[in-house]
């Protein structure tokens, strides 16, 4: 083990882990905890600066206001965006990628045209295409995956072609930890003059990333995976394709001119973000992202890459455990396994005994749990917080579940 | 005894091994499907009614926890030869019992069905001692005409449910 693995952070830090030092809590690919700064910065806006954005012509909402450019300029900067106004505010990355289905997806597909996704995919990046594909008569087509759990270039390669209008495929997968090869991905999409469409919930928390060096044209994903609070996300969006869509939703902030029958919208990033904003919850993932960023993107993704590698080799040496999905080193700190004919619910049962906080189920991908042939899987994720205590501890609960199964 | 001792009992552990009336039942009076959308976790529960307006037989079949798939193996065994009335009692005990709301001088009555008074300790597994016993409240509420549902035992909703 490297020093990358230990001390991290100060669990300090995380009053929610501070209170529950016997917790060892590995879901963080379904929602991280929350730093000490993250909150004071929440109840900062609230104590001194609240009032509604963009409205008043007094001093307290033009702060409100600066507080929510500042909050957005900082999540920019964090993710490579340099042109801050693409960067639209949503409630998480189920809501930023049922924008662009429903947004551009009425307004540009048709019968016949074709919409190419994965079978890796999160049901947030699935289901909004496939009942895009049902109204608009658009024809849904999936990308197989490899018995590894990597989408099969292959396939995808022979799958995209004349008729397809938009591609969408995750960065990471949230059920097996896969990082997708996701610029081999787009310049197969672009061949064909594809939109392409990024679902980086699982990868904006945990890996370095630039999305402006991206080829694609929208990146959606959440805050509270990052450290950020509940309910506020993110959707970056190329200026040409947001400038000509229609908008989302309609009402209060995104509007330029209300005429007795026709409307005029705002201007980016406003056009997608009706109503009163969600100041709040952007600053505190504004807090999130300047305090993963003092710690170093490149050094999160070492300390989960040795921790992911620790956990992966000792769950795989019990007998009857297999760690699905490729090699540790092609994913990011996931690790699903199965133990032997002993479901994952009844395995997180006897781990949650031990402190141990596991995800069990189909993860919202049941197209994948179909083509691993699993019902279910059990799933431990890492985060800046954890250490190889909580890997010990992983393995011990495994351990029991064994024997009370034996 | 721990928590998770009180939860997987003898009695499940060796349900969950070797389900009784494991099967599926082709001529069956009811077929209805049990399903937990929260963990994907599904059961197809077959019923067949005697002259006697008693449960002929039943029988099940599906994915599961050692949870949902002992209790159902369990229900199977505990409510053959009964009528409508007394499954329906049976249900309403079993239910209070994981619950942890059914007194203990009542708990006697439930036999084997008592190995589950540990799910009370786990209010988020209460569903999946339950699932099959909901199944079998919605073929026991039903009217006696052959139902034609699909019998998928993986549990696909049927024609109408897909959106």
């Amino acid at each position: 083990m490297t020093n990358a693995t230990i001390d991290l952070v100060s669990i300090q830090d995380f009053p929610l882990l501070a209170a529950n030092l016997g917790l060892h809590y590995l879901d963080s690919a379904a929602t991280s905890q929350k730093p000490r700064a993250v909150l004071d910065a929440m109840i900062r806006y609230y104590t001194h600066d609240n009032a509604n954005p963009h409205r008043g012509a007094y001093a307290l909402s033009a702060r409100a206001t600066e507080r929510y450019h500042e909050a957005r300029e900082t999540v920019a900067k964090f993710v490579g965006v340099k042109d801050s106004a693409r960067l639209i505010f949503t409630r998480g990355t189920t809501e930023s990628l049922n924008l662009v289905a429903a947004a551009w997806g009425r307004a540009n597909l048709g019968a016949g045209d074709e919409i190419v996704v994965t079978g890796l995919e999160h049901h947030a990046n699935f289901v909004p295409w496939q009942q895009i594909a049902r109204e608009t008569g658009a024809v849904l087509r999936i990308c197989d995956i490899t018995p590894e759990g990597r989408i099969d270039v292959d396939k995808f390669s022979s799958i995209v072609g004349i008729h397809t209008k938009l591609v969408a495929f995750g960065h990471v997968s949230n059920a097996l930890g896969t990082i997708n090869p996701i610029a081999e991905l787009s310049a197969i999409a672009r061949r064909v003059g594809a939109v392409v469409v990024c679902d980086g919930a699982q990868a904006a928390p945990h890996l370095p990333l630039n999305i402006d060096s991206l080829d694609v044209d929208f990146y959606a994903f959440s805050g509270h995976k990052m450290l950020g609070p509940m309910g506020c996300g993110v959707l970056v969006g190329t200026r040409a394709l947001l400038e000509t869509m229609p908008p989302y939703q309609t009402g209060g902030d995104m509007i330029e001119f209300v005429g007795d029958e026709r409307t005029s919208w705002n201007v980016l990033p406003h056009k997608f973000e009706a109503g009163t904003p969600n100041v709040a919850d952007a600053v505190g993932l504004a807090a999130a992202c300047q305090y993963l960023d003092r710690i170093g993107m490149a050094n999160v993704r070492r300390h989960e890459q040795a921790l992911t590698a620790l956990a992966s080799q000792r769950l795989s040496s019990l007998p009857g455990v297999k760690v699905h999905g490729p090699a540790s080193t092609e994913r990011s700190g996931v690790a699903s396994f199965t133990v032997g004919e002993i479901h994952p619910h009844d395995v997180a049962t006897i781990l949650d005994e031990a402190g141990v906080c596991v995800r069990a189920g189909h993860h919202c991908a049941q197209p994948l749990m179909r083509r691993l042939n699993v019902v279910a899987t059990a799933r431990a994720s890492f985060y800046i917080y954890n250490t190889p205590a909580d890997v010990d501890a992983l393995v011990a609960g495994v351990e029991h579940a064994l024997e009370v199964f034996a | 005894m721990s928590d998770t001792e009180a939860l997987y009992q003898e009695i499940i552990l060796e349900h969950n091994r070797k389900p009784r009336n494991f099967r599926e039942m082709p001529d069956a009076d009811r077929t209805v499907q049990g399903r937990n959308p929260m963990c994907g976790d599904a059961l197809t529960l077959w019923v067949k009614w005697g002259d006697d307006d008693r449960i002929a037989d039943v029988s099940f079949k599906g994915e599961g926890c050692a949870i949902s798939k002992s209790s159902a193996s369990i229900m199977t065994t505990a409510v053959k030869g009964k009528t409508r009335a007394e499954a329906a009692a049976v249900f309403e005990k079993f239910h209070n019992l994981v619950k942890g709301t059914l007194p203990e001088d009542e708990q006697k009555s439930l036999g084997s069905l008592r190995a589950f008074g540990g799910v009370a300790r786990f209010p988020q597994r209460v569903k999946c001692a339950s699932m099959a016993w909901h199944a079998l409240k919605s073929a026991l509420d039903g009217d006696d005409r052959i139902v034609t549902e699909t019998s998928d035992p993986t549990g696909a909703p049927g024609e109408g449910a897909w959106a």
